[in-house]
């Protein structure tokens, strides 16, 4: 009989409460904004935080909103922020397409190793490890952290550095943010000069541990015509606004390390295709 | 009457410290102190429903639990209780207030199981209290948990900025920071009793 009561009274509790959930949430619900529904429909839904929101689902809460540029999305692209445009009547501004470009040209022919590394086979345990193995302490260290976060596998380690195979990416910017180094930046996929250096040691010590290395030597910072380069901290740094692309820097430059590219940049007769079909053996964990 | 409700308010807060006198509600004290932002939303978020859960059981322990001699089925029906106004708050604060949706939001679901929440309400039912003293207790014991929450995101902002030996890097030295915050809060024991004789 108690068995009985028990039922019956916390059943009739649990009654009582469903049946308030069930009211308060048919009388009090929030309907999903509609337009965010939309513009959550529009956007590729891989969730990359390359927007800067936690998630598509985030962007297109922000962009229901008001107030955020529909042009965020950068694996959408143009289309993306065309289609959010029209849903929200505004005119979407032109898309700039990004891509990762890895600034070190420290290949297994131009820099040597101090040491042997032997530990976690991956890029953020080496650089915990004296720098890494490498004589230049700023450069790739090859072991291919950001190839394995890359979603579109762009990215592949040729001659002991990372290569970023532009036709691929998605300019989502993840790599970028895994390379211990900090080697990777994002630029515009018109971009016709790159600085492919990042040691910012003083000329004569890069120049020894790298030949490919940036000298500091500001022999493009007064050859170029437009004031584009400058030279900070023994490293010349292009301003992409400025930059015309005649490639007046890469001529003068005595170490070769300023290119002029076309993306994608990956080294002359190497297919991207095949290279990630066959030769890509970059240490995908332990499969 | 107002002595015992003042009392009741700052022994809750003081000496009974849930988080470090009693150890409950110690995850959400671990998982949510990083910061000092979040430490504080969880300590608001904690101490309303604190208030709600016991404006509510109390009624049921006295008017449905106690004339049909159920006492037994205290847990299973508070703890029932607790989660169906959380979810219910959830969605009565979505509607009318976004803005402190969006700032408790998070922490609101984590809450419908808090060991926290169900302790402060059986403890007001073995502590014999009348319906206006659990009120006071359950505010005193949210403030509390508010209290320890912010203070150890302090302290853990200090850790994270410390040069910790490698064996007591994260969860250890965070126990051990814990546990003097504990001792320290053990020093209240007997002020508050004594204040007002």
């Amino acid at each position: 009989m108690d068995v009985l009561i028990a039922f019956l009274v916390v059943g009739a509790i649990a009654l009582v409460l469903g049946i308030l959930l069930a009211l308060i949430c048919h009388f009090f619900a929030t309907p999903d904004d509609a337009t965010q529904v939309k513009i959550r429909a529009c956007l590729p839904g891989i969730n990359c935080g390359a927007c800067g929101y936690k998630g598509c689902d985030d962007y297109a809460a922000a962009l229901a909103q008001g107030g955020v540029k529909p042009n965020l999305c950068i694996p959408g692209a143009q289309a993306v922020a065309d289609e959010i445009g029209a849903i929200l009547g505004v005119e979407a501004e032109p898309f700039e397409d990004k891509v990762a470009f890895v600034a070190c040209n420290g290949h297994c022919e131009a820099t040597r190793k101090k040491a042997d590394y032997e530990g976690v086979p991956n890029c953020k345990g080496a650089a915990m490890l004296y720098g890494g193995p490498g004589t230049c302490t700023y450069g790739c260290l090859g072991l291919g952290d950001c190839a394995n976060a890359c979603p579109a596998e762009a990215i592949c380690m040729i001659d002991g550095i990372a290569r970023v195979d532009t036709s691929r990416c998605l300019g989502c910017g993840l790599c970028a943010t895994i390379c211990p180094k900090k080697i990777i930046q994002m630029v515009p996929q018109e971009t016709a000069v790159v600085v492919m250096c990042s040691s910012k040691d003083k000329g004569a010590d890069a120049r020894k541990a790298c030949q490919n290395a940036c000298i500091g030597c500001k022999k493009c910072e007064k050859t170029c015509p437009h004031g584009a380069i400058t030279v900070v901290d023994n490293l010349a740094v292009i301003d992409y606004s400025k930059c015309t692309g005649c490639g007046a820097c890469a001529d003068c430059c005595p170490t070769g390390c300023l290119k002029k590219v076309v993306f994608p940049n990956l080294p002359e007769g190497v297919d991207a295709e095949d290279l990630i079909n066959t030769q890509f053996e970059v240490p995908h964990g332990e499969e | 009457m107002f002595k015992t409700l003042i009392i009741i308010l700052l022994s809750s807060v003081l000496v009974d410290n849930y988080v470090l006198s009693r150890f409950l509600g110690i995850c959400p004290f671990l998982g949510v102190s990083k910061k000092l932002d979040q430490a504080t939303g969880m300590g608001i978020a904690v101490t309303a429903v604190m208030l709600i859960a016991s404006a509510v059981t109390w009624p049921i322990q006295y008017w449905v639990l106690n004339p049909l001699e159920m006492g037994y089925m205290q847990n299973i029906v508070f703890i029932l209780v607790i989660a169906a106004l959380v979810q219910m708050l959830e969605l009565l604060l979505k509607k009318f207030s976004p803005s402190l949706h969006k700032g408790l939001g998070v922490y609101l679901p984590l809450i419908t199981t808090n060991c926290a929440v169900l302790g402060v309400t059986i403890q007001n039912i073995i502590d014999d209290y009348t319906f206006l003293e659990s009120m006071v207790s359950a505010l005193g014991v949210g403030l509390g948990f508010l209290l320890a929450m912010v203070l150890f995101s302090g302290v853990r902002s200090r850790i994270d900025e410390s040069n910790i030996p490698a064996p007591f890097r994260g969860l250890p030295v965070t126990l051990i920071a814990a546990s003097f915050l504990s001792l320290a809060f053990m020093g209240f024991g007997g002020i508050v009793e004594n204040i007002f004789a």
